[in-house]
């Protein structure tokens, strides 16, 4: 009769083959983790790095007249050795008075495409999607959501900086 | 004779594969299978083969290095021996698998083949399906040159209106904050390892199903597929009337891949390699990025969808669709196969053909974009000179001065933007023409910043004059009351 109980309150008795399969089977699912972690990990990571901006020269505030808007190009701040020409980064400075700037993306604010100036009309068209912008950025015309992006910029001695090295976007304009 | 005998038995003996793959070649199928109508499948996976040969050959020459892609390209056209031949096999095997694909996936839907008992291997096709254009897209990137360079923009800033994670999407897809060597090492991946690897899984799998559940019948109007006596029936089918696959059927298969073959090494020898373009060196803005034809429609799509709708309709109709198309043979997976009896799927068919071909057309041309040099390229039609006074002939000045004709035509050259000039003044008022010029509206920018009045009044009067004989300007009718 004791001996009954003591066998219904235990567990059932675990054989030598059903253990080493739990066991590979346990094996493998921390090896399988310990694994895959760091695949995904490394994977994922530029997501995970986010404020990858930097301070860069556009060049001298003399090479940017009065009143006129010109295209100037920065360095990728971030370049890899095997970027090549893609690290040249093109956007639009405007001069507005003095120490007044307003530094444009090239990048049209529907869909990334680059804009250019027509100084005649006082507007950068987009050539994808037929994207339109006065010459203070704001949207004229076309589907472009918003104006340009606008980079930061700052005066040091009598160099333009502007804050670059990313791609402007909806959710990220600059 | 002998020794090949002895070594095919010495094979046999130990892996034995002789004998399923004869019961496979030669398995009973309908004989109305047997026909000119099913030979688009196995011609898609011959031009998949060759294009894994000729994408081999490619990448023991190209570079996945943002530095040296476009330059080992443009090697592999001009100093290689072959290697333009290479590529241009490559690029229009390219065309020829997504034509294929899409004629393939548009014959079983109209066959019916995509009901019971055949849905997971219609799921599986809509898997490659994608797994193609996602080749097509990734080998777009391969090329690494200016279209492939803002293609990448565009696809990032649709990433980017993604709502909270759109900044983390950005810098995922491109490997980095910003299109860079990364970038295309990651879509080199993409494009030489993952999609590869799972398009030859899913091959595998799409054709083990079909060998397991047979070959579609040739559909009949009023033979209805039900799921308890479907089987029964597509067995007694076969059995009383069924060819081996091979010979039988698979003949017709060969002579299509043949000629398919055939059509596309014409191709790649005739048309050559595709591209690349110019370097992707993003400070020449000179450029007007466009994709590859079978996403022109895209590219229209994103050009006419209002604006306000824009972010919404990106990012839910393509896994909308997508579900869909997954989804269908689950929502219509018996009935009535025949097309002739099935006008709806008849209908979507042409439907969604006449939406793509639409947009397909408009983007060849794309009348929504300006065009950039129309006002330095595009002289002025000598008729619109004639017998004008020099005020007019200053605003002629201005209407190219000024750029109008980069979204304006007159004479039928010009942008498309806006509407034609020839006629203006047969729609607007002096009065209407001044406030358009100056406010715009619509879609036209204001100009009011950068005319002069006196510019205004000129190009104004210019305008005036635009009408063709025989029609009159338009006029003021609370003027005329006036007097």
């Amino acid at each position: 009769m004791a001996e009954t109980t003591h066998s219904t309150t235990l567990l059932p008795p675990v054989s030598r083959r059903g253990f080493l399969f739990t066991l590979g089977l346990a094996l493998n699912a921390a090896a399988a983790a310990l694994f895959a972690v760091p695949v995904v990990g490394f994977l994922f990571s530029p997501a995970r790095r986010l404020a990858e901006q930097a301070w860069v020269p556009l060049g001298p505030i003399a090479s940017f007249p009065e009143g006129q808007t010109r295209l100037a190009a920065y360095r990728n701040p971030f370049v890899q050795p095997w970027d090549g020409e893609t690290a040249n980064v093109p956007c639009w400075v405007r001069r507005i008075a003095g120490a007044k700037f307003q530094v444009f993306a090239i990048n049209c604010a529907h869909l990334g495409c680059p804009v250019r100036w027509f100084p005649e009309s006082g507007l950068f068209m987009c050539p994808c999607h037929g994207g339109v912008y006065y010459a203070d950025g704001s949207r004229a015309s076309g589907p472009p959501p918003r104006g340009l992006f606008e980079y930061r910029y700052r005066i040091e001695g009598d160099q333009l900086w502007v804050r670059g090295g990313e791609l402007p976007t909806l959710s990220e304009p600059v | 004779m002998r020794l090949l005998t002895l070594i095919r038995d010495w094979l046999e003996q130990r892996a034995g594969l002789g004998k399923p793959i004869r019961e496979a070649a030669t398995h009973a199928v309908p004989s109305t299978s047997a026909s000119w109508w099913y030979v688009f499948g196995s011609a898609t996976l011959v031009v998949f083969v060759l294009q894994v040969v000729s994408g081999i050959c490619l990448a023991t020459v190209y570079a996945p290095s943002a530095n040296d892609a476009w330059t080992s390209l443009e090697r592999l056209n001009h100093e290689i021996p072959l290697g333009w031949f290479l590529r241009a096999l490559h690029g229009w095997g390219s065309n020829f698998m997504v034509a294929l694909v899409v004629v393939h996936m548009v014959q079983v839907f109209l066959f019916g083949a995509h009901k019971y008992p055949r849905e997971l291997t219609w799921m599986v096709g809509v898997v490659l399906l994608l797994m193609t254009l996602g080749m097509a897209f990734t080998g777009q990137i391969m090329r690494f040159d200016q279209d492939a360079y803002w293609g990448l923009g565009i696809g990032a800033s649709i990433a980017g209106r993604t709502p909270l994670v759109g900044r983390p999407l950005v810098h995922l897809l491109l490997g980095g904050p910003i299109i860079a060597g990364a970038t295309l090492s990651r879509f080199f991946t993409l494009h030489v390892f993952v999609i590869p690897a799972v398009l030859m899984a899913l091959v595998g799998l799409h054709l083990l199903l079909v060998l397991r559940l047979g070959i579609n019948e040739w559909p009949m109007p009023g033979r209805v597929v039900s799921r308890e006596t479907y089987r029964r029936e597509y067995e007694d089918l076969v059995h009383a009337d069924g060819v081996p696959f091979f010979p039988d059927a698979a003949k017709k298969d060969m002579v299509f891949a043949g000629l398919v073959i055939l059509a596309l090494v014409s191709c790649a020898a005739i048309f050559g390699p595709i591209g690349p373009g110019g370097r992707p060196d993003p400070t020449i803005i000179d450029t007007q990025p466009s994709p590859d034809f079978f996403f022109l429609w895209i590219y229209s799509a994103l050009a006419l969808l209002p604006a306000y709708l824009e972010t919404v309709l990106l990012l839910t109709v393509p896994p909308a669709a997508i579900l869909f198309l997954l989804a269908l043979p689950l929502l219509a997976g018996t009935g009535e196969k025949s097309w002739r009896r099935r006008p709806v799927a008849v209908l979507s068919v042409v439907m969604i053909f006449l939406t793509i071909g639409s947009l397909t057309y408009l983007g060849t041309f794309a009348p929504w974009s300006p065009v950039m040099d129309a006002w330095s390229a595009l002289p002025t039609p000598d008729v619109y000179l004639k017998d004008r006074s020099p005020l007019e002939l200053q605003g002629a000045v201005l209407v190219q001065a000024k750029q109008c004709r980069n979204c304006h035509s007159l004479g039928g050259e010009g942008g498309r933007r806006g509407p034609a000039l020839d006629d203006v003044a047969t729609r607007l008022t002096r009065d209407q023409l001044i406030r358009q010029v100056l406010q715009g509206g619509g879609e036209m920018p204001a100009y009011g910043k950068n005319l002069s009045p006196a510019e205004v009044t000129a190009l104004v009067s210019f305008l005036e004059t635009l009408h063709p004989p025989g029609l009159e300007p338009a006029r003021d009718a609370s003027e005329s009351a006036k007097r």
